[in-house]
């Protein structure tokens, strides 16, 4: 790391003798960021905390009882709850799996001479950077059964996308991929511009076949940045809501952020949603901690 | 790359170049039907087979930004002559429009939750961008004890999933009165987008050359003055690349402002699918809000196009 360049914090030295201090100018820099996340992030989830261990509910004026750890016996006991989490984890491996496939074969492909390839791959970029809830709300039409293009085009009579409740689930999918791809996309492409060509020659100077060049060269050296976009997509993917809640109301796309709205703003269980609250909140922070471990992997070569 | 290419490879990248064409065509068919579809006709969106080639009109955009009704009885000839163009676009698709006692038309919801996306996103930007800035220098240039630790911290709150941190936030702003407030969003924004302005622009300070700002200081320069004259000016690109994403984070963005606004500071994400509501809806019309909505994030793509793997990967990856 930098650290052995790093400007020591000397209060003696000539530049501090003018004007404010290292010191204090490191200070003044980063504490307001720190303190501002954590009245603003790190406060509130103590709050949340807090009424996990409580009965109370935000729509009435009763005071909250503690009652202990029963709010999380209750849902790990739950079956629905089950279920929800069941339903997330389908949909992050379609949805995640799909990205991988779309993504990172669109980047095979991109990854030659073509004629226009930068503007290409900027147009191809363009749904990942649009509003989930917007364009979401406009795939309704896409899917829709008697005049949606997308049964017109594939030549789907009437097919019901999203009032089947065996199909929603994919049809949402479907959506996140179209949306997502491009990420995944993103990321292998600078993945696969690293991979020295000569590498690429030498195999080519032993006669090796394209299946071993991709499995022996490519895919080893793409490995770590196509993990970060997995692992990245894949907690995204867990924490989706706003594709599955504006798309869909089948009880088989329910995912668990959308379990956790309803609890929360619509049946008013403030105390229950609170320690749901912080089962996912565990199960995040166990992703990021991956991420983060990949990142700096990646920062380090 | 040998330069003499054997007759396969050619035919290979010709197939290539083929089916990247036709990857593109299928990921820009939606954002092309949303385009489309919000210069149509109303009898012509919901057609079988859809409507390809039609004379474009601006209907939808006047029915989007006026309030209108059902038109209960024709309007007489005369009415209809002396109606102004868009008002009689509104009546050709069997609507009117609503005036108040003064005969003033009246802006429908859209233009004001058009106006609270500006807002939030705006302020929440400059608010996050500015913070993120000082902060990255301070750990790009100075000892911070735990810095690792720090900077994890300071990711991992951009990790929350935002219904988590919604539930107690709407209790305190409850408490506070911030709910459905400009302000309150602005916050939350903020809060969101700041770590992320943080390790970007992180990465952007790293690269500028500690020796141009050693030099400064021998030349007399205070430290503050060498941040102002030097530094902020030598990673301009980098502000203006987190400021677009940041920007394109808080206009983007659905949860929070579903949760926490109802009317006075909603935004249009939870605004747009509001109108759906039961019955036919009229899709030119979602259209053309659409539409508006997606147009300067499209822009700042394109402006952005090489900075969009850097902000992706939060500013780990570089090329």
């Amino acid at each position: 790391m930098a650290s052995m360049a790093m400007t020591t914090l000397d209060p003696q030295s000539r530049a501090a003798r003018r004007g404010w201090s290292d010191l204090t100018i490191r200070n003044m820099f980063i504490i307001p960021t720190i303190v501002f996340l954590i009245v603003f992030n790190i406060f509130p989830l103590l709050y949340s905390l807090g009424y996990s261990f409580t009965d109370f509910r935000a729509s009435t004026n009763a005071p909250a009882n503690f009652v202990g750890l029963a709010n999380y016996k209750a849902l790990l006991n739950d079956p629905f709850i089950w279920r929800n989490f069941a339903i997330t984890a389908k949909y992050v491996i379609v949805s995640v799996a799909g990205q991988v496939v779309v993504g990172f074969g669109v980047a095979m492909l991109l990854n030659r001479s073509i004629p226009f390839k930068g503007f290409i791959t900027t147009l191809l970029l363009l749904p990942m950077m649009l509003s989930m809830a917007v364009v979401g709300l406009f795939w309704k039409l896409l899917y829709d059964p008697s005049f949606g293009i997308i049964n017109y085009a594939f030549g789907l009579d009437r097919f019901e996308w999203l009032s089947d409740p065996d199909v929603a689930l994919y049809a949402v999918a479907i959506t996140d991929i179209w949306m997502w791809s491009p990420f995944v996309m993103l990321l292998s492409l600078a993945g696969l511009s690293a991979v020295p060509k000569h590498l690429y020659e030498a195999a080519a100077i032993d006669r090796a076949g394209p299946f071993y060049t991709f499995f022996r060269i490519t895919l080893p050296l793409v490995a770590p940045i196509l993990m970060i976009a997995i692992i990245f997509r894949t907690m995204e993917a867990f924490k989706t809501f706003d594709l599955a809640y504006i798309l869909t109301s089948q009880p088989t796309t329910e995912v668990i952020s959308i379990r956790l709205y309803k609890m929360a703003f619509q049946e008013w269980q403030t105390g229950m949603s609170c320690a749901l609250a912080y089962i996912m909140l565990i199960m995040v922070v166990a992703i990021t901690n991956i991420y983060v471990k990949y990142l700096n992997k990646v920062k380090e070569r | 790359m040998a330069a003499v290419k054997t007759r396969s490879e050619v035919a290979l990248n010709r197939i290539a170049i083929a089916s990247v064409l036709i990857v593109t065509i299928i990921f820009l068919a939606p954002i092309y039907w949303i385009t489309s579809t919000a210069f149509k006709p109303r009898n012509l969106a919901t057609t079988i087979p859809p409507t390809v080639m039609f004379e474009p009109e601006i209907s939808p955009f006047v029915k989007l930004f006026l309030r209108r009704s059902q038109l209960r009885e024709q309007p007489t000839p005369e009415e209809y002559a002396a109606a102004p163009w868009w008002e009689r676009l509104v009546f050709d698709g069997g609507e009117k429009i609503v005036r108040d006692g003064r005969g003033n038309v009246q802006l429908s919801g859209y233009p004001s939750r058009f106006a609270n996306s500006l807002i939030v996103a705006v302020v929440s930007t400059v608010l996050a961008v500015g913070m993120g800035t000082l902060t990255a220098y301070g750990f790009s240039r100075f000892k911070v004890a735990g810095e690792q630790d720090w900077l994890f911290f300071i990711l991992s709150t951009r990790m929350l999933p935002p219904v988590v941190v919604a539930i107690p936030m709407f209790l305190m702003y409850r408490w506070f009165g911030l709910n459905d407030t400009h302000i309150g969003l602005i916050i939350l924004y903020t809060a969101f987008n700041l770590s992320f302005s943080v390790w970007l622009m992180k990465g952007f300070i790293d690269e500028i050359p500690r020796e141009y700002e050693e030099a400064a200081l021998v030349d007399g320069y205070t430290r503050m003055e060498a941040f102002f004259k030097i530094v902020l000016p030598e990673a301009a690109t980098g502000i203006a690349a987190t400021a677009v994403f940041c920007f394109i984070i808080a206009w983007n963005e659905y949860a929070f402002a579903l949760i926490m606004t109802r009317r006075t500071a909603q935004t249009a994400p939870p605004f747009i699918p509001s109108q759906v509501g039961s019955g036919l809806p009229d899709w030119t019309v979602i259209a053309a809000g659409t539409f508006l909505f997606l147009l300067p994030v499209a822009i700042f793509t394109f402006l952005l196009r090489n900075h969009l793997l850097r902000g992706m990967s939060f500013g780990a990856i570089r090329k």
